[in-house]
């Protein structure tokens, strides 16, 4: 009989006689020919079976077969036939994009004339032909994934084992990785892709779904979407404030989960449960209910429970924000140079009160040296970035004490206890005394700190990190508050969380400007700039965008297939110029 | 600005205190090394294997051979048979010296002649073949005396007195100048890590973007670690004067002041290299290699007047020469406020020239 | 075993490259070694040579006078006369001298009566142990040699007794330079070897790298030899290249031969690698491996090899544990094969030892080692 790429039985494992299994008592098949999603909350153990997959974890009780070969004891051979490429993309900064290739076709031993067809092969299969010579450390992270990828596929592997390829990946790259994946895949091979992003989880053939280290489900993703068949809607034409209609409907009992889509608001409802009175939750007279159809993370988020509630207690606690003027957040002919090369040309845009605004754009387009310029972290060539109408160069102490920050994966001081970061930011934002106390104990009361009160931050599960992080970046009741990638590789249910804080903020009168390269994400914004090739060439909110990128070939685009029609378009301007 | 400064101060302290693990790497190495070293750390000769060809069975001969070997240096004699066996038995490192006592030394004694004794030394070990040199001439000077001391009269003698140590006892010079050394260690190792972790660890942005300004992060750098060395220091100064019992003279109001100093030129070379490196592997190594040059220029082990006057001048930039002319003077010569200041000044101009270089590189870094 | 080879020539050429793009390992492979050579070679010496010494002359006698001419005139001495001891004291105090000698005021009148000693008092600076144990000998020597040039002078005194002819071999003139310069090369190779390895492979723990390699068909032991002959090969360049630059710059002879050279170097960088790959595989960070290697690599080759600090005059324990130490073996040998030449029965035992410790650390390194990640 053949061997099934994958074949899970029983599995266990723990990593410390005192915790919790980390997977408890796995049974599944892969099969050949197909994508495998390996989804799932932080913390379910989906790293922890990719590594026990690729032979780097020893498995606690069960067994685990690789085509045959059990993942204990045949793994040199085991090594021959897979292709791994961890989170922490395996490669050497600081050796070349080909230095790097060679080293894996070596390790992996394909030689000779082969060799050089396959190095074509991938370098043409990622586009990372022009850049063969360029350190590895100085490629965008688009550009690292494939290559990461590249280096998994020198000796095409019989299982492909991708752990979270998309995480800091814009949408344009990601579709191509997304692609060559597809078109690796035939009756042969299996590919594993573990991801924390269920729009590609859906189209996945198949998803393993993990939570505690338990397997929830496994099949096709139409069959888990199946189950919220019929409760998903939308609230469109909402008259007045769609933040707020979502936080008064995730607060009624019948709605299980909702989010925001551009103007609108997206809504699942329980089992067998009436529709939501749209007036009860201040839509507006116009205001429709309309059907939509399910999606894949609706039915996640349905499994595991449903979402979060709509009310932010953080932005109750938190005093209405002055007004400083309409416009919050400034920035007039930013430029920033670095050498020959211009990294940011001539940006200009304002943010107004109490708005969300997304920065979107490729990897490398200078979207980060705009951001950084706004926080005050590089100083512009030219052109000037304000907040609160202070200018970043000539008042820094003061425009910075009105703004808050949080970059992804949290910069916390991971060796300090939740509550030594809380004392530090504060600190740091010139709080003392009572009045530190105070909000130190409020912020703990607020985010139930409490039981984690010594436990040191690196230690924190993930959803009390984030947690922690923004109570970190909003203590000092910043007018501004800047996001970059701020839930990158973070589950759904995480995220809901943090947008419903941010939502209620926003309310309180805080402006916040948010980089990202998740469309999700990108949804909750009221305005996006998008930033390409050093410009912004484009600016409006995402419905606007949607709109302005209709076409017959797209008679409905997604937010995502705007962002890469606009590029498109932009490029075949400039080709036509030129 | 002040609860600024406090919170980061409070922050760094915690950072490095707060893991067990690391206050172990902080407090107990040191302590360990301390005392290993000053045992170690030793430029005596003792415990030496001393060999002798007495080709001569006379009295006097023999009073010489017992001379020698009754010698504290000496543990060990080995009696050599012939001639061709010195060859091999210093080649081969089994003594450090011959003792040569040819067949007519007890003749030539007899009939008040010179009589010559060879004394063949293994030169690969400099010091202690100079040591041993100095001591064997020493016991045959005696020996000497003792015979012309039957007759009469003498002329003159020298009387030694060693002042801050009667004994010469080594553990009181190493142990002072080990304090220096590894408070050194630790505060360039803590400070030079500092920035290049966070940058690592990308918690610097964070730190950026907050009203901090960079004169407020530097400060809030470099006192962490004065405090962390200073109470590394102290721990130094109890384990020597209770644990290794080297006596402190001098005044410790004085000792601490100038500590002080001394670590702030430090830590702005810390800062400095922090400044420079992208990652901690970068810091590690750029700390080496200051350190190294800078014990071997201390005057530690070997003394600074015997250096080139070029290289003698390289020193006076070397914060550590001072601060060991510091610590042994005030722990063994009780040395007033005069002659500490004397030391201090140059390496408060030293702190004055690191720390601003750091602050200059840490903003031109900062785009 | 052709694809083993071939992995292994690709982590080497790899770890080539990583090399010559870090500037601080070659910053620490080459830069410093230069430096320490330099100190040791133009500069630092550990004897004492032309001490400073205040001569405190209360006698006007002539003998008196002869005898503080004698310091005067001494290599050894750079003496400052005067009548007043305390002035001199406080020079002692401030560490501007490193000793008194002092010529009492009834010098002269002692020496000619019978019977009596006339004592010349000499003061050192105890807090300068070494250096007062210099002051001592050296003031013994120009007294003796005084008294004997006074002796002849009056014509009673022939060459009579015993006296002492030391021969120094190896090293006729004692230069310190020419034993500290094989032991700082040892310096250099116990940094190369044990620090810079164990920093290199635990960088790729924390990068991840070391994840991603588990995965390939690369075994353990490639691995594990893909580091240790970049690092060798890196060793033995900066260890030729450090005699070369002892012998023909600094002029230190060198009497041994390359065989015998290379052997050695062969056996204590093996040796030095495997306590820099156990380090590494134990302490999978940068920090802690860093503090590791500083604490029982860099120091104990700098103190207890013997290099500095007599091995012998140390305490029986840490004799002891002087025994498991490389460069203690590698300082012995390279100070033979520089000053004296190949002495087998003292150079082969050692370098067995050193070959001995490198297995036994090899194999623990082995066994620590799976290609699992915990």
């Amino acid at each position: 009989m053949e061997h099934a790429p994958v074949a899970i039985q029983g599995l266990s494992y723990t990593f410390g006689n005192n915790q919790p299994p980390a997977l408890d008592n796995l049974s599944a098949v892969i099969r050949p020919g197909a994508v495998t999603g390996l989804v799932g909350p932080d913390g379910a153990g989906k790293t922890t079976l990719i590594r026990l997959m690729a032979g780097l974890f020893l498995p606690g009780g069960g067994t685990l077969n690789i085509f045959g070969l059990d993942t204990r004891t045949e793994t040199t051979r085991l090594h021959r036939i897979i292709g791994y490429m961890p989170q922490k993309f395996g490669l050497y900064e600081d050796l070349s994009v080909m230095q790097n290739l060679r080293l894996y076709a070596d390790l992996q031993g394909v030689t000779g004339a082969a060799r050089q067809q396959v190095f074509q092969r991938l370098l043409s299969f990622t586009g990372l032909a022009p850049f063969q010579n360029r350190l590895a450390g100085r490629l965008s992270g688009g550009m690292k994934q494939k290559l990461g990828l590249a280096c998994a596929l020198i000796r095409k592997p019989r299982l492909l084992l991708l752990d979270e390829p998309s995480v800091g990946v814009d949408p344009v790259s990601r579709r191509e990785l997304w692609r060559m994946v597809q078109e690796l895949v035939n009756e042969e091979m299996a590919v594993i892709w573990s991801t924390a992003y269920l729009d590609e989880a859906e189209q996945c053939d198949e998803v393993l779904l993990l939570n505690e280290g338990k397997l929830m489900f496994a099949g096709p993703p139409r069959e888990l979407t199946q189950r919220v068949t019929g409760r998903c809607f939308q609230i469109r034409n909402i008259a007045g404030n769609r933040r707020r209609v979502l936080a008064n409907a995730l607060q009624r009992e019948e709605v299980q989960d909702g989010i925001i889509q551009g103007a609108n608001v997206r809504i699942v409802l329980r089992v067998d449960r009436s529709q939501p009175d749209l007036a009860a939750l201040s839509a507006g007279p116009e205001a429709r209910l309309v059907p939509v159809a399910p999606r894949f993370e609706d039915a996640f988020v349905d499994i595991l429970g449903g979402g979060p509630g709509g009310i932010s207690v953080l932005a109750a606690s938190m005093s209405q924000i002055e007004d400083y003027g309409q416009i919050t957040v400034e920035a007039q002919g930013l430029t920033k140079r670095f050498g020959d090369f211009t990294a940011a040309q001539d940006i200009t845009f304002a943010i107004r009160r109490g708005e969300i605004f997304g920065l979107l754009g490729p990897n490398g387009a200078g979207k980060s040296t705009t951001f950084k310029m706004m926080c005050g972290l590089l100083r512009p060539s030219a052109g000037i970035g304000k907040v609160v109408g202070l200018d970043l160069q000539k008042a820094p102490g003061q425009a910075r004490s009105r703004l808050g920050y949080m970059a992804q994966k949290f910069s916390l001081y991971g060796d300090l206890s939740a509550r030594q970061n809380l004392e530090f930011f504060s600190g740091v934002y010139g709080l003392a005394g009572a009045r530190q106390k105070e909000i130190v104990g409020r912020m703990i009361d607020i985010f139930n700190l409490t039981p984690h009160l010594k436990v040191a931050a690196k230690e924190l599960p993930l959803g009390f990190k984030q947690r922690l992080a923004l109570s970190c970046a909003v203590m000092h009741e910043p007018a501004v508050l800047f996001l970059d990638e701020p839930t990158s590789g973070v589950d759904p249910l995480t995220r809901r969380e943090f947008w419903t804080h941010i939502n209620g903020l926003v309310e309180r009168g805080v402006t916040v400007m948010v980089t990202t390269h998740f469309m999700d994400e990108a949804e909750y914004c009221d305005r996006i700039g998008l930033i390409y090739r050093g410009q912004m060439i484009a600016t409006g909110t995402p419905d606007e965008l949607k709109g302005r990128t209709e076409s017959d070939r797209l008679p409905d685009p997604t937010l995502e297939d705007a962002f890469i029609e606009l590029l498109h378009q932009w490029d075949d301007k400039t080709r036509e110029a030129a | 600005m002040f609860s600024r400064i406090r919170a980061l101060i409070v922050k760094e302290l915690l950072a490095i205190l707060r893991d067990k693990k690391s206050r172990f790497v902080l407090i107990v190495p040191p302590l360990i090394q301390l005392f290993v070293f000053s045992f170690a750390a030793t430029q005596e000769a003792k415990n030496q294997t001393l060999a002798v060809l007495n080709l001569d069975e006379g009295k006097p001969a023999l009073t010489l051979e017992q001379n020698f070997a009754a010698a504290a240096t000496f543990s060990k004699v080995l009696h050599l048979r012939g001639a061709a066996e010195v060859k091999p038995v210093i080649d081969e490192q089994q003594a450090i010296a011959v003792l040569w006592i040819p067949e007519d030394f007890s003749r030539n004694i007899e009939h008040g002649r010179p009589a010559e004794v060879g004394f063949i030394l293994d030169g690969r070990k400099t010091n202690t073949a100079g040591i041993v040199q100095g001591y064997a001439q020493r016991i045959v000077n005696n020996y000497q005396a003792s015979l012309a001391a039957g007759g009469q009269s003498t002329g003159a003698q020298l009387v030694v007195r060693n002042w801050f140590n009667p004994n010469l006892d080594f553990k009181w010079y190493t142990v002072p100048s080990l304090v220096c050394i590894l408070t050194t260690l630790i505060s360039l190792l803590v400070t030079s890590l500092s920035v290049a972790r966070e940058r690592e660890m990308g918690t610097f942005d964070q730190l950026l973007v907050s009203p901090l300004h960079p004169l407020e992060i530097l400060v809030g750098k470099a006192v962490p670690a004065l405090i962390i060395a200073m109470i590394e220091g102290t721990f130094m100064v109890l384990a020597a004067v209770f644990l290794m019992r080297v006596p402190l003279n001098g005044s410790l109001p004085l000792l601490y002041a100038s500590m002080a100093v001394f670590l702030l030129a430090i830590i702005g070379v810390g800062l400095f290299i922090s400044s420079l490196s992208m990652t901690q592997q970068q810091a590690i190594l750029g700390a080496f290699v200051f350190m190294v040059p800078a014990i071997i220029l201390s005057g530690f082990a070997s003394p600074i007047e015997n250096m080139p006057p070029w290289l003698q001048t390289i020193t006076l930039g070397n914060p550590l020469r001072y601060f060991m002319t510091i610590v042994r003077g005030i722990f063994l010569k009780d040395i007033g406020a005069v002659l500490v200041w004397r030391q201090t000044w140059p390496m408060a101009i030293i702190a004055a020239v690191t720390l601003s270089t750091a602050t200059w590189l840490f903003k031109k870094r900062m785009e | 075993m052709k694809d083993q080879l071939r992995r292994m020539k690709a982590l080497i050429s790899k770890e080539f490259v990583q090399v010559m793009r870090d500037p601080s390992s070659l910053l620490i492979a080459f830069v410093l070694p230069m430096i320490l050579l330099f100190l040791f070679g133009y500069g630092v010496s550990l004897d004492a040579k032309r001490l400073k010494i205040g001569v405190a002359v209360e006698d006007s006698g002539a003998e008196a006078a002869s005898l503080a001419s004698s310091f005067l005139a001494s290599p050894y001495f750079e003496a400052r006369i005067s009548r007043d001891a305390r002035v001199l004291e406080a020079d002692l105090l401030a560490g501007r001298s490193r000793g008194i000698v002092v010529i009492a005021n009834d010098f002269s009148r002692r020496l000619h009566s019978a019977g009596t000693a006339a004592t010349i008092q000499v003061i050192t600076d105890g807090s300068e142990t070494n250096t007062a144990n210099y002051v001592q000998n050296y003031a013994q020597g120009v007294v003796s040699t005084w008294t004997t040039i006074e002796r002849m002078k009056q014509g009673n005194a022939s060459q009579t007794g015993a006296r002492l002819v030391p021969r120094i071999w190896f090293n006729p003139e004692l230069e310190s330079r020419d034993s500290l310069v094989p032991g700082a090369i040892a310096i250099i190779m116990a940094i190369i070897g044990t620090l810079l390895t164990a920093l290199v492979v635990s960088r790729e723990w924390e990068r991840g790298t070391m994840e991603a390699m588990m995965a390939t068909p690369v075994g353990i032991g490639e691995v594990i030899i893909g580091k240790l002959i970049p690092y060798f090969l890196l060793g033995m360049v900066a260890m030729l290249g450090s005699v070369a630059i002892a012998v023909f710059l600094f002029k230190v002879p060198f009497h041994g031969s390359l065989p015998a050279l290379l052997l050695t170097s062969v056996a204590f960088l093996l040796a030095a690698l495997g306590q820099g790959l156990l380090i590494s595989t134990v302490a999978k960070n940068q920090f802690v491996a860093a503090q590791v290697a500083m604490v029982t690599g860099f120091l104990p080759a700098f103190l207890l090899s013997g290099f500095i600090f007599e091995i012998a005059s140390m305490p029986l324990p840490i004799r002891v544990l002087t025994h498991i130490i490389p460069a203690r073996y590698l300082v012995t040998n390279l100070q033979t094969l520089f000053l004296v030449g190949d002495v087998w029965p003292l150079l082969l035992p050692n370098v067995l030892i050193l070959l001995g410790l490198a297995a036994v650390l090899f194999f623990i390194t082995a066994r620590k080692t799976a290609k699992r990640l915990r």
